[in-house]
């Protein structure tokens, strides 16, 4: 176990001393900024403590019948942070400026107003232009203005915003970007309304603003008058508009920040009525689904029943579409028996023939080579290859959208994360002005980067405009399986040089089927490609370099992506590169430790860039008993990843002893066994440290599934996984029976990015594990992936399965 | 068309649907009950999970011609009910440990868990580890850990 620096274990217990102060002051005082008549702006709650600037922001407040206030939707760039060490590696461009803050640099000139809008009743009001799709944001929103509004959470309102073109690059959800951007202009506007309400309160009492505080909605005055906001929202609205400038709360003074708050649609979510888009009643938008192709983007050629099928049962309309033949009946239960019906002549696909073999030989083609000249006499090298097939991103809701074109306007209700690419797209396609089309953004059902694309959405306007009816559509899992988007497979080449104890070199190249980026931020990299740290790349390669980070001195350091095929549909999976390549250099790092003879915690922390880093690797290492003693066919995996502003180290421990692997569960596959997880987290500022965990703990269960059971076989254009019971992504039965999530104390004023975050660390971690269980370094990912199949596969056609009819016999 | 009575969340309902209509979409399309969710159609996801006459089954895979009428249909919107309160004990559980993440899977993962306790009671015991081992209940966020932290908890509350 190592200590922490001693520097650092004065700073947080100093920071300790501050909250729990600040806990004690129960009552919000009304700053020297907030003498009437406002705007006037100076420091908030008496002087500065040394050396501690105050920073003054802009907000608006709006001409409307109640308060309404607003501020720029963006934010300033985070400085990076440097290091020292071993053999040195120069700092990668992610180092100097990652995906992260070009989203955040992006928001800021081009960025228009978000708005708070309080009502009389005294609930706020926010519409959050993110997609919400299990991470939290409108939870650790509401908190952010509870905190700035002295509110109580449970008055604030956060809905999803419908898209809103003018925020151009500032509504898009996506590279864990959400809170790093909203943090501070959402604390702007609340600031503003607290100071609008002062001033109100202080008309109305005839008392001067700095007499008087505010608690939980209300203003108090020392006279002994309370005034709700809900009294004061007319009064503190304002006929024009109007800037002003405020100063924000300080961290030591943060009530709600910082602490652990459930998610405030919880109640919804366990009670039925959280509302998904295919819980929503659309006038006329009936259920419709796509008979789709036994192959990847396989096309229509002809439908030999067309008329036969339009009279079954249920069934209004029938017709052919771009993606396959789309079926509109009274419930989707009639949709699949229409669609196992239809008689249709496929055309070719754009992946006819190919299977995970041709496109391993593809990705070898395409393969960078490595640079590092003959090695001299003293100085060994680890050489690896790794492989990482083709896995789904799909959630457990399908892809789907309602969608209701009329001539000369649509309307479009889906889960997105890019709202603004589905209405310029979509707009496109139908020939309507943008303005035509309303984009409305539902809750969802999990996103994992299926949800940047509007796919549904696309199909949905492309079938309603064809009928010339609503449609409410939806995928079959079938469908979500084989014609869905996919995390694309790729390979990395790994060589790492050492010498006398040292590593001198470390090359990766990285080769993938091709990422779709096509969601938009495609746009945000050309608007800003000035700035990027990197010169004459192609877009992917930017991206590759904008993402990938290696926590660790190397020495001589390059990490190169090559791309090839784009004939398939693909996507970014919690995460871009990261998981695969930093498992990878993970493993590497585990086999150079066996190489030089030390030990894999040890080495790792004596190559670490960053004190975060190693404080995060140090505290799971610490509580996970790294070094234990463990019996044969066990073992533990550790690893860190840095990415976002944020650290996170996991340490897994596997069990892959026959009796366990064999073990046998009913309509489980089983496998290894994780039994055993610990993660450390450093945001730098988790703004609901509860929130922070469930992201832990969703991507830890990613990170198993990626490397011990997930992943898609493409067989001739095709992949044979359709169903949950195949597609093997992390169940009950693998799920640790321990884990533990470690939220570290803040070690900045600012959240760091966190929703993807543990998926790499965890993946690593357990492919380590299994490595040394094993005592084979895994090269193939999910391990399972070249065993013989564990299913037999559904038919290709018709494309879905029936229903089953005997769920009364099962009933358990 | 032929009609369909059964007793959904503690009232006679009549669905005029074809008989081979497997009940989730007579739930959900004809009747607008959307708790049961879907996420497979094939019985394999368990995000449908419902009780029929108190024991849990995926309405996916039930014809509803095959429903009599005084089957008991209880889904997540029947489930407080069945208790007599504004929320059964399991999902005051979920609430208190916060297990809800996109909540997709929730209503079924409820039903579900309710479903594990008693069984187990019938079979004279309490949930155990291996019991939350064979949970089917897909959760693609994967907040597996709190839905067994949550499970144990409710199990505890349930009377």
């Amino acid at each position: 176990m190592i200590a922490p620096a001693p520097e650092e274990d004065r700073t947080l217990g100093r920071v300790r001393q501050r909250r729990k102060a600040s806990l004690m002051a129960r009552r919000h005082p009304a700053r020297a900024n907030e003498q009437s008549p406002p705007p006037a702006v100076s420091a908030r709650d008496g002087g500065d403590p040394a050396g501690i600037g105050r920073r003054r922001f802009l907000g608006y407040v709006l001409a409307a019948p109640t308060l309404t206030v607003a501020a720029q939707a963006g934010v300033e760039a985070l400085a990076p942070a440097t290091a020292e060490a071993v053999v040195p590696s120069l700092p990668g461009p992610a180092e100097i400026l990652d995906l992260n803050d070009l989203l955040t640099v992006a928001a800021l000139p081009t960025s228009h107003l978000i708005t708070l809008r309080l009502d009389p009743d005294g609930t706020v009001h926010f519409a959050l232009p993110r997609a919400e799709v299990g991470q939290g944001v409108t939870t650790s929103s509401a908190m952010l203005i509870a905190e700035e509004l002295d509110i109580p959470l449970e008055k604030v309102r956060v809905t999803l915003a419908d898209a809103r073109p003018e925020l151009l690059f500032n509504q898009l959800t996506g590279g864990s970007n959400t809170t790093v951007s909203t943090y501070t202009p959402i604390r702007v506007a609340a600031a503003v309304a607290r100071g609008r309400l002062l001033h109100a309160a202080s008309l109305v009492l005839g008392e001067a603003v700095s007499t008087l505080t505010t608690k939980a909605g209300t203003v108090l005055s020392p006279a002994g008058a309370v005034l709700g906001y809900g009294e004061l929202a007319a009064r503190a609205a304002a006929v024009a508009d109007s800037a002003v400038t405020v100063t924000l709360k300080d961290r030591e003074d943060f009530r709600v920040i910082g602490t652990s708050r459930r998610r405030l649609d919880a109640l919804d979510a366990v009670t039925g009525r959280k509302k998904f888009a295919m819980d929503l009643q659309v006038d006329g938008a009936l259920p419709t689904m796509v008979c789709r192709p036994p192959t990847i983007n396989g096309t229509v050629r002809s439908v030999a029943n067309l008329d036969a099928v339009r009279a079954m049962p249920g069934v209004t309309d029938v017709v052919t579409v771009s993606t396959g033949v789309a079926v509109r009946a009274r419930t989707f239960g009639q949709c699949v028996d229409a669609i196992r019906a239809l008689d249709v002549d496929w055309g070719p696909g754009t992946a006819e023939g190919a299977t995970d073999a041709t496109v391993l030989a593809e990705l070898r083609r395409a393969e960078l080579p490595l640079v590092v000249p003959p090695l001299p006499l003293l100085t060994k090298a680890v050489d690896a290859r790794f492989t990482f097939h083709f896995a789904s991103n799909g959630a457990l809701e399908t892809n789907c959208a309602i969608a209701d074109v009329r001539p000369d306007s649509a309307e479009i209700w889906g889960s997105l994360k890019a709202p603004i690419i589905a209405q310029e797209q979509i707009a496109l396609r139908l020939g309507l002005p943008v303005s035509a089309v309303k984009v409305h953004v539902t809750e969802g059902g999990g996103s994992f980067g299926r949800k940047l694309f509007h796919d549904a959405a696309h199909e949905a306007a492309e079938i309603s405009e064809k009928l010339g009816k609503p449609v409410k559509l939806m995928w079959h899992r079938t469908d979500d399986f084989r014609q869905g988007r996919t995390h694309p497979m790729s390979t990395s080449r790994v060589r790492a040089t050492y010498s006398l104890g040292e590593v001198l070199t470390y090359e990766q190249r990285h080769t993938s089927v091709a990422t779709d980026f096509g969601h938009g931020i495609g746009e945000v990299l050309t608007a800003e490609a000035a700035r990027l740290p990197v010169a004459d790349l192609t877009f992917s390669e930017t991206m590759f370099q904008l993402t990938q980070i290696s926590p660790y001195h190397l020495g001589v350091t390059t990490q190169l992506l090559a791309e090839t095929d784009k004939g398939y549909n693909t996507g970014s999976m919690r995460n871009i590169y990261s998981p695969n390549v930093r498992t990878a250099q993970e493993l590497v790092i585990d086999e150079l430790a066996r190489r030089l003879g030390e030990d894999a915690y040890g080495l790792r922390r004596r190559l670490m860039k960053e004190a975060r880093a190693r404080a995060v690797l140090d505290e799971v290492a610490r509580r996970g008993r790294w070094g234990r003693p463990m019996e044969p066919g066990t073992a533990q995996g550790i690893a860190v990843h840095p990415e976002y502003h944020a650290y996170v180290a996991v340490l897994a421990e596997i069990d892959c002893r026959p009796a366990t692997t064999g073990r046998t569960v009913p309509n489980a596959y089983t496998g290894p066994r994780v039994t055993k997880v610990v993660c450390a987290v450093d945001v730098g500022l988790a703004v609901n440290p509860r929130g922070l965990e469930a992201q832990m703990m969703g991507g830890i269960s990613d990170g198993i599934a990626l490397a011990l059971t997930s992943g898609l076989h493409l067989e001739d254009g095709a992949f044979l996984e359709s169903s949950w019971d195949n597609y093997y992504y992390t169940r009950q039965w693998n799920t640790p029976p321990e884990l533990e999530i470690v939220v570290m104390p803040p070690t900045g004023d600012k959240p760091g990015g966190a929703g993807e975050l543990a998926v790499a660390a965890a993946m690593a971690a357990v492919a380590g594990a299994y490595g040394r269980a094993t005592g084979t370094m895994p090269t193939v990912f999910p391990v399972n992936h070249t065993a013989p199949l564990a299913f037999t596969p559904a038919p290709a056609v018709p494309p879905v399965p029936a229903s089953p009819t005997d769920g009364r016999d099962r009933v358990l | 068309m032929p009609q369909h009575t059964f007793i959904l969340n503690g009232k006679a309902v009549t669905a005029e649907v074809e008989s081979d209509v497997r009940l989730l979409w007579v739930l959900r399309d004809v009747l607008g009950v959307t708790g049961p969710k879907y996420g497979c159609g094939v019985g394999v996801c368990r995000a449908c999970t419902s009780h029929l006459n108190g024991k849990a089954f995926t309405p996916c895979a039930v014809p509803v011609g095959e429903l009599a009428a005084d089957d008991e249909v209880t889904t997540i919107e029947g489930l407080p009910d069945t208790v007599g309160a504004d929320l059964h004990p399991m999902q005051e559980a979920w609430l208190d440990l916060d297990v809800a993440q996109c909540g997709y899977c929730q209503p079924g993962q409820i039903m579900a868990a309710v479903d594990a306790v008693r069984r187990a009671r019938e079979a004279g015991r309490e949930v155990t580890e291996a019991d939350l081992d064979e949970l089917r209940n897909i959760c693609r966020c994967g907040t597996y850990h709190r839905i067994r932290q949550a499970v144990l908890e409710g199990a505890r509350r349930m009377p």
